[in-house]
């Protein structure tokens, strides 16, 4: 069931604000992950309180936190933006669909996935320590 | 754990990723919602059965990596067959 768009839009500005591309239709998706090279980290955000307590804050100290960054950044909201968040999924591989979540891929491959189970009940700076380490060991 | 709860009005396992270990054997891995007259009730929910596949062990590993392969929306777990809960986040 999709939130009315007026209470999901400060959940969309909180991660767009950071640089972060947001992908809200199929062709997007394709566009932005298609035949993609270097490495993308795809935000899958949430209407949650794990999103809203953990992920997105999460995500924020890691990007402005100075160190290495993915290329591309980009986001789909799930639950939301069904079609486009599908599509996304479709680039995942085997990993199973996670929200809120957190894929890095490298070359059209994923390297990390921050599933939702690794973002529940933890700290916003525990959860961005593992996309630091993720940063540090697959980004330029 | 942080302490937070996600709803008020529900208990600190609320919407936490869990391993329900059952008296049967089996393995329920899901979101625990809550604890109820009729057992506990679970989202998203996959089940390990010891008798066929893999080892529970190999089993978590492979949820833990791919994320959890969920067959159940909802479970409830029965409260005669509920022995044990742990967080599966390590």
């Amino acid at each position: 069931m999709a939130y009315p768009e007026m209470m999901v839009k400060p959940m969309r500005d909180e991660v767009t604000r950071l640089g972060v591309t947001e992908l809200r239709t199929v062709e997007s998706v394709d566009q932005a992950l298609g035949d993609q090279h270097g490495t993308a980290l795809v935000f899958v955000n949430s209407v949650c309180g794990c999103a809203a307590g953990g992920a997105r804050p999460a995500l924020a100290k890691a990007l402005t936190a100075n160190t290495k960054k993915p290329t591309h950044l980009y986001t789909v909201f799930a639950g939301q933006d069904l079609d486009a968040t599908s599509r996304a999924r479709s680039y995942f591989g085997e990993y199973q669909p996670s929200s809120p979540s957190a894929v890095l891929l490298k070359d059209g491959e994923v390297v990390r996935f921050v599933h939702r189970h690794e973002i529940e009940g933890r700290s916003p700076d525990q959860i961005a320590g593992e996309l630091l380490k993720a940063f540090e060991s697959h980004c330029a | 754990m942080s302490g937070h709860v996600f709803h008020p009005g529900h208990d600190e396992l609320h919407g936490i990723t869990v391993v329900v270990t059952g008296a049967s054997g089996k393995s329920y891995l899901g979101r625990w919602h809550e604890k109820g007259n009729r057992g506990v009730v679970m989202k998203n929910v996959a089940i390990h059965d010891p008798s066929a596949g893999p080892t529970l062990d190999e089993w978590l590993a492979k949820q833990a990596k791919f994320g959890i392969a969920s067959t159940e929306k909802m479970y409830i777990v029965p409260t005669e067959e509920f022995a044990e809960v742990r967080l599966f986040a390590s």
